[in-house]
């Protein structure tokens, strides 16, 4: 019973994820970055030694580096000091009913077709036990155990199994990648570590037990994924529900590693606040992910739906060591308003025969601005690699716009690269051809935008792929007409 | 079931309608001819509830129903259908996806369920022999890459499966060869029934020849300016359109 009590606890808390305990008093340091604040997380997390050294060491790389500023975006530039690098999350006022939950919320979620009791959870009220979830999750956690997975967030997992972190982490991504990966190395509060064990097969979609758990991301958030040889895992993180926070900067890492035949499938769903009509607030979003496929016939798949924040810089990316490894990257983003993305992938060929399939649907509205940014790189080594990129892009109106930045660069003359392009736009005219059929301006734009994304958002999670497909629509809600 | 009056329309502020008085009954085939710019395709858009398009006088009643308070999609679901003369291309979309919505959207409006799925198939099989439309084209997205008679064709097979009370044709005839007006033209007529009614609207006499109407009015300068039988389109084929304005101007002197 006490178990029970405990689960739901953390099912209902909505900041499982984070490992938070409740001994830590509400509280958040100073804002400024320096040597002390990165060895108080430290200390605040009661981390190993190890993880203090190697924060240090991505601390002071990050010192020395540059803020990238190639990507097609524009903003203000960020005041790295006036940040607080370490805020235990206030807990949230608890809601005793939805009556007390911002209507418009509520309107979303029931358009986005998401149940009462995750309503409930998603907007902070008090759940009566939920039964089903509660029984669910706890079937998993038995379950996962069995087969020896670890899935955990990254705090637990340095408590836990420090060893396995410190042998992976940072072999993907390494501390000192790039600016932001660099930054999220030195002051990553927390993320989620995931490792399933030699010809293990996981069961589950993690998606379902990210659900049932808890839906929100941290500000500089980590994740790590190993898949040992043989074995297979499909993760899904983010949430189709609206993210609203009050930290404007976001710079996650996500780093997969998968060693011979093991497959990982890892999607996503963002949509953290892109900022008003007016392009006023909105989250950046400057996340670094990138999977290696060193074994052999390992594959990675990332999908990603990007409706939400109002800078994405993001290029998940595969780099393609084992011989006959395959990557693979299926993106549809959407930017309404004043959303700016710069987003698209990088596939890595270094081993023999090495495959890599790149799909890319951008979707601008409103007086948006959407990058494809894609590097297909075919080292000497890569005999026999092959890649097809498609890269569709839709306009919706005339004030929007879309832009495509392909890179080849191709040292193996055996290969094969592909790369095909279309543009379309969604006018008027379309729009009242539709009217004429009997559908409204906004089942339209639904239907011709779900149309255009199909290919990719096959790849989700069934259950996700119903609520990304609702979800599109909204974003673009009053971007036409 | 359609009643026009005194209907004035204009364009960014230029009047191109004026004053069109028709009224088009059950059962009945009306052909709307004119020369170029006389307002045909306006008087089309302005039945579909198009936007851009301002009424600034007059009156359209559709089965009782003050037509010009609604809008565009709500006219479709009342049974209202446009067959476009330049009909349009949605990536993406396809004919059985975009049809599929749209019937359903119609049926809502009706009170009735979704469709079912084997039903639907079979209404497509019956409807898609009507107007020789293949299935592969259908299969694909809406109009992307079709021919000019491919999208006049689909525009028909659409007709038929939205089974509409008032179509307008505007132009279906052009750019079609002889055999695919045929094929056009047949599955008009397959269609034609007593309970509803066809405004086809033309530049030439020749697709009266396989839609035959009942009624044929001359629109010229924004107004109907003569109506006859079906007569009346040979007629104008034979003196062409300088003879109704040579006539209207002779009946002004005098």
């Amino acid at each position: 019973m006490s178990q029970e009590t405990d689960i739901l606890e953390e099912v209902t808390s909505g900041e499982y994820k984070y490992g938070w305990v409740s001994d830590i008093e509400q509280e958040i340091i100073p804002i400024g970055l320096n040597e002390d604040v990165v060895r108080l997380i430290s200390a605040k997390k009661n981390e190993p030694e190890f993880m203090l050294e190697w924060r240090l060491k991505a601390f002071r790389q990050w010192e020395k580096m540059k803020e990238p500023t190639w990507a097609n975006v524009h903003y203000p530039p960020v005041d790295f000091q006036s940040i607080s690098y370490y805020a235990a999350p206030k807990k949230k006022k608890e809601l005793q009913s939805l009556d007390e939950v911002d209507p418009e919320l509520l309107r979303t979620f029931d358009r986005l077709g998401i149940s009462l009791d995750e309503q409930k959870r998603l907007s902070g009220v008090a759940v009566d036990a939920v039964i089903d979830s509660v029984s669910v999750a706890t079937t998993f956690r038995h379950k996962l155990a069995e087969l020896g997975v670890i899935f955990c967030s990254m705090s637990e997992a340095l408590q836990e199994h420090p060893e396995l972190v410190r042998k992976y982490l940072g072999s993907v991504v390494p501390a000192a990648d790039n600016y932001y990966a660099a930054l999220n190395s030195a002051v990553f509060s927390d993320g989620s570590f995931c490792y399933i064990p030699k010809g293990v097969r996981c069961p589950m979609e993690l998606s379902t037990y990210f659900r049932i758990n808890a839906a929100n991301t941290g500000q500089f958030e980590r994740t790590l994924i190993v898949a040992e040889e043989g074995s297979y895992v499909s993760y899904l993180e983010g949430c189709t529900a609206p993210m609203r926070d009050e930290n404007q900067l976001h710079a996650a890492v996500v780093e997969i590693l998968a060693l011979d035949n093991a497959e990982v499938k890892y999607s996503t769903v963002q949509n953290w606040y892109p900022g008003d009509k007016n392009g006023k607030g909105g989250i950046y979003n400057f996340v670094t992910k990138r999977g290696l496929c060193a074994g052999r016939k390992s594959k990675i798949s990332w999908t990603q739906v990007e409706t939400g924040s109002a800078i994405t810089w993001k290029y998940p990316s595969v780099v393609l060591k084992g011989d006959n490894s395959v990557g693979e990257f299926y993106s549809v983003a959407v930017t309404n308003n004043f959303q700016q993305a710069d987003t698209g992938t990088k596939m890595m060929h270094i081993g023999k025969n090495t495959r890599s399939l790149i799909v890319s649907k951008g979707i601008s509205a409103g007086k948006s601005q959407n990058s494809y940014r894609g590097l297909v790189r075919i080292n000497k080594t890569a005999k026999n690699a092959r890649n097809f990129s498609q890269c569709d892009s839709l306009l919706l109106g005339d004030k929007c716009g879309a832009h495509t930045f392909p890179y080849l660069e191709i040292s193996q003359k055996d290969s094969v690269v592909e790369h095909e392009a279309t543009t379309s736009k969604i006018g008027e005219d379309i729009l009242f051809y539709c009217n004429q059929r009997g559908l409204d301006t906004e089942e339209a734009v639904s239907l011709i935008v779900n149309g255009f994304s199909r290919e990719v958002l096959n790849q989700l999670p069934m259950e996700f792929a119903v609520e990304a497909q609702k979800l599109l629509a909204i974003s673009l809600e009053g971007s036409v007409g | 079931m359609l009643q026009i009056k005194n209907l004035h329309a204009s364009v960014d502020g230029n009047e191109i309608l004026k004053g069109v008085d028709l009224e088009i009954k059950a059962g009945e085939v009306h052909a709307i001819m004119g020369p170029n710019g006389s307002g045909k395709s306006t008087l089309a858009s302005v039945l579909a509830g198009r936007e851009d398009y301002d009424v600034t006088e007059g009156s359209i009643t559709f089965e009782g129903q003050d037509l010009l308070e609604l809008a565009a999609e709500e006219r479709a679901r009342e049974g209202i259908f446009l067959a476009f003369q330049y009909p349009v291309e949605i990536p993406g979309v396809s004919t059985v996806n975009f049809l599929k919505t749209a019937l359903n959207e119609i049926r809502k409006h009706r009170g009735q369920d979704s469709i079912d799925a084997i039903d639907f198939l079979q209404m497509m099989r019956q409807k898609m022999s009507l107007v020789e439309i293949d299935e592969k084209l259908i299969k694909r997205s809406l109009n992307e890459g079709f021919s000019g008679g491919e999208k006049k064709r689909n525009e028909i097979f659409q007709m038929a499966m939205l089974e509409p009370k008032f179509a307008v044709l505007d132009e279906t005839d052009s750019g079609l060869d002889i055999d695919a007006l045929r094929i056009v033209a047949g599955g008009v007529n397959k269609l034609r029934s007593l309970n509803n009614s066809f405004l086809v609207i033309t530049h030439y006499q020749r697709l009266l020849e396989y839609i035959v109407p009942d009624y044929v009015h001359v629109l010229s300068g924004g107004k109907i300016v003569k109506s006859g039988g079906k007569d009346l389109a040979l007629e104008l084929e034979e003196k062409g359109y300088d003879w109704v304005r040579t006539e209207l101007t002779a009946d002004a002197e005098a």
